[in-house]
């Protein structure tokens, strides 16, 4: 059992997890189940991180590679490779990762913002960075992650749309 | 006693009074109509009297008054000491309107009396105090109160068992002025509190309202109690005490404490937030099926757990009887609970009467209303969304379709018009055509408007079909002058829109003179179509079979490529263009050779186009999930569905693919 330490800022508990050999973490009470990589179902127009939707016991739930997300390369799916189902305000999606790690307490007091690394990396789906046991831990946003894109699924159909009336 | 929490009844209030308010109408409608049965009378009465009964109950004060007075009007027709006349009628029917606008102000929690009801309130006491003796009625509504009154009530033994509450009374009673409590006791012939049954009522009260009260609006408090109480009130001055309540004074149990008044009116601030998530009243019939259902599903699955438990070769055959068995009653299962949301179209026709009713009085022409299959029943959900169309074409025939009655008689018609509602199955889908037999559409007038609005050009050849097509068009009117019934322009198009919303098709047919139909076709539920599994590379993707004309593999010769890239075919008497889906969708792998492939025809708003897919997968109910719930909304698509494997198939959307293709061909 637990220590209810309620007097001391909470402490935020992150489930972690590797991509691209970086320790990413996100809050572990927005996580809605861990499963292994099965097909998923493409859907046409969407941006190529949107991998496709899945049938979760009977909800239709769109699953992203971060990878691809975050502008890295693609792995190829094999059995380490997992799906982290997380769930905001009842609205379900899934990211694809490389291979979940741990689950860690991150005090709140210790996490850091995220400096400015211009265009190198894609900070916009930080909240910050924490240590934990001597590793640097980059905490996600995962109410950014989902938030319905549109501008940039607008970008990212407009040149298939494109294709499409060349083509014809 | 625990207080009940009366606001969550008052859905089941509304809902009810609302239905009561529709079965009035109707009576009354009946009775306009030359009716003479005296049971019609009785129904208005009982669903004025529920509807007052309930309003006091919930505490919405302004409604029971006003149903009050209705009531005691509806009372002297009942006991035959008014006559039943047209302008009666007219009245009570403008009370029905009133009511329910009062009803949908009070469910929103807005003040429920205002200037219009206060006017019809005071038009029907005037009609009662008229010309029968002025009875406590009339005082409710015109002769103020004294200072205040004085209110004897013991409660019968079974008070509490209908459902009353006397501390509810007391709230309602305190809301109208000051209440005090002179005392409360318990009655003669209470029995000792060993032998006290918990469920029955004992006590007496005697009470004082101080204030400007109509002595009405306590009788509309205690009326709910008719039966199962002794009252006696009596004006404040004339007060003698208790002598009214054939009680001896006992201890008094301080059982009754009326709070303080409370600020405003809770009651009614608390009113029922939305109107989201309504309820469905289902025949008992209906769930009594689901319960067999269910029976047989336990039977079977216990047998299935038996043969699984021990399993041998030689119960093979067990196991595909009991698979066979479980497919059978799941299926029923998912029969029987679709059911349940259906409704018979009844509900929406029953609006029409009266609509039609008004209409002839304003136009001045007769109608003669014919309704056809009220037993026809359709989802909820499309019920609810296809009420206004219907309101807007039943509106249309009788102003812009059926001619003045001395028109009809110049063309040999009866003075009278017809106009006709039908519902009806046909295969997945419900039917619901609207016919007159008025003049017809005017093509000259619906050509040269079009003309005129630039949608067709001088000259140009157009059959009967194009035609009807044209007044589907967006602010397409041929009406010489805007009345407020029709003819703004704002009509058939939305209409059809309304329609392709929910999945289904409008179309016209017009004979000139005879008259004209029009036919909405409407699937039976959203939840789940028909549709036709399609392959396209490595995926699987759904077409509503209710959009499918035709599927067939073409011949080379029959496709032409014409100027711009597009591809056409040849199919009964017109050229189709081809829509690769393949391309819209961007799949790996599909068939590109049209020869290979097949060409499914589909039609939407009278355009066809024919999709090319690989291969055609066969015939399957689709239960449709919707993707935005957890993605968003993406064009050409419609939903998705669980495929028996468990993996996710795409629904097109046709007619967001076939406007694909036009953008792509305007482009």
């Amino acid at each position: 059992m637990y220590e209810n330490n309620q007097d001391a800022a909470p402490v935020l508990q992150q489930l972690t997890f590797n991509l691209a050999g970086e320790e990413y973490g996100v809050d572990i009470l927005a996580v809605r189940e861990i499963r292994g990589w099965s097909r998923v179902t493409r859907i046409p127009q969407t941006p190529a991180h949107l991998l496709g939707v899945l049938n979760l016991r009977g909800a239709i739930v769109p699953i992203m590679d971060l990878r691809l997300r975050f502008g890295l390369e693609r792995e190829s799916y094999g059995d380490s490779t997992v799906v982290i189902i997380l769930a905001i305000a009842e609205r379900l999606f899934g990211i694809v990762v490389d291979a979940v790690s741990d689950v860690v307490d991150i005090d709140p007091a210790a996490i850091k913002p995220v400096p400015d690394m211009g265009v190198i990396v894609d900070t916009r789906y930080l909240k910050g960075l924490a240590t934990h046991v001597e590793r640097m831990v980059m905490l996600l946003d995962v109410e950014k992650l989902m938030r319905p894109e549109d501008v940039e699924t607008l970008d990212a159909a407009m040149p298939a749309i494109h294709e499409v009336e060349v083509a014809a | 006693m625990s207080a009940v929490d009366l606001t969550q009844f008052h859905k089941t209030f509304f809902e009810e009074s609302l239905e009561g308010l529709d079965a009035m109408e109707a009576a009354l409608l009946a009775l306009d109509s030359g009716s003479t049965d005296t049971e019609l009378v009785h129904t208005i009465f009982r669903a004025a009297h529920s509807i007052k009964g309930g309003a006091a109950t919930f505490g919405f004060t302004d409604v029971a008054a006003f149903t009050h007075v209705a009531e005691s009007l509806l009372e002297e027709v009942r006991s035959e000491r008014r006559a039943v006349e047209a302008e009666l009628i007219e009245l009570l029917l403008r009370s029905v309107d009133c009511l329910r606008a009062m009803l949908a102000r009070s469910s929103s929690g807005q003040p429920v009396a205002d200037a219009e009801s206060e006017a019809l309130r005071a038009e029907l006491v005037r009609l009662v105090s008229g010309e029968a003796d002025a009875t406590a009625v009339v005082a409710a509504a015109t002769v103020a109160a004294v200072s205040g009154w004085e209110i004897g009530f013991s409660a019968l033994p079974h008070l509490l068992q209908t459902g009353n509450d006397p501390l509810r009374l007391f709230r309602e009673l305190q809301q109208l002025g000051r209440l005090e409590v002179v005392r409360a006791f318990l009655l003669d012939g209470a029995p000792q509190l060993a032998d006290l049954d918990p469920s029955s009522c004992h006590l007496g009260w005697e009470l004082r309202l101080h204030g400007d009260v109509a002595r009405g609006d306590i009788d509309a408090v205690f009326d709910w109690l008719d039966g199962d109480c002794e009252l006696t009130i009596k004006p404040l001055q004339a007060a003698s005490s208790g002598n009214a309540v054939a009680a001896t004074p006992q201890q008094a149990p301080a059982v009754v404490q009326p709070e303080a008044p409370a600020a405003g009116r809770p009651v009614r601030e608390t009113a029922v937030a939305s109107s989201e998530g309504g309820t469905i009243r289902v025949g008992i019939d209906k769930v009594d099926a689901l319960i067999n259902m269910m029976g047989e599903l336990v039977i079977t699955q216990s047998m299935l757990s038996d043969i699984g438990e021990n399993f041998q070769l030689s119960k093979l055959e067990h196991l595909r009887d009991g698979l066979a068995q479980l497919e059978r009653t799941t299926r029923e299962l998912q029969e029987s609970v679709m059911r349940i949301r259906m409704l018979p179209i009844g509900s929406v026709f029953n609006r029409f009467p009266r609509l039609v009713r008004d209409l002839e009085r304003k136009l001045g022409k007769q109608v003669r209303l014919e309704l056809h299959g009220e037993h026809t029943e359709l989802d909820k959900t499309v019920m609810e969304k296809i009420g206004d169309p219907l309101v807007h074409l039943v509106r249309n025939a009788i102003d812009h379709g059926l001619e003045m009655p001395a028109q009809r008689k110049a063309a040999g018609k009866p003075e009278t018009g017809m106009l006709k509602l039908n519902a009806y199955h046909e295969g997945g889908n419900i039917v619901v055509q609207i016919s007159d037999d008025g003049a017809g559409l005017n093509r000259d007038a619906i050509v040269a408007k079009a003309q005129q609005r630039g949608l067709i050009q001088a000259g140009q050849e157009l059959s009967d079909a194009d035609v009807a097509e044209l007044i589907f068009q967006p602010g397409f009117s041929t009406a010489a002058q805007a009345t407020d019934l029709s003819g703004r322009g704002v009509g058939m198009d939305v209409v059809r829109r309304n329609v392709r919303d929910l999945g289904g098709t409008v179309s016209v047919r017009s004979i000139s003179g005879k008259g004209s139909t029009f036919t909405i076709a409407l699937p039976l539920t959203l939840a789940i179509i028909d549709g036709l599994a399609t392959a396209i590379g490595s995926e699987r993707y759904i077409v509503p079979l209710i959009s499918i004309v035709e599927s067939l593999r073409l011949r080379p010769e029959t496709v032409r490529k014409i100027a711009g890239g597009g591809e056409v075919f040849h199919f009964r008497d017109e050229y189709v263009p081809i829509m690769r889906l393949h391309r819209a969708f961007a799949c790996a792998d599909a068939v590109t050779d049209i020869e290979q492939g097949i060409v499914v025809v589909v039609e939407d708003d009278g355009r066809r186009v024919g999709l090319l897919v690989d291969d055609l997968l066969g015939q399957q109910q689709a239960v449709v999930k919707s993707l935005e719930a957890h993605y968003q909304r993406v064009q050409g698509i419609s939903g998705a569905t669980i495929l028996s494997d468990g993996s996710v198939a795409l629904i097109v959307d046709v007619s967001g693919v076939v406007r694909l293709g036009q953008r792509r061909k305007a482009a």
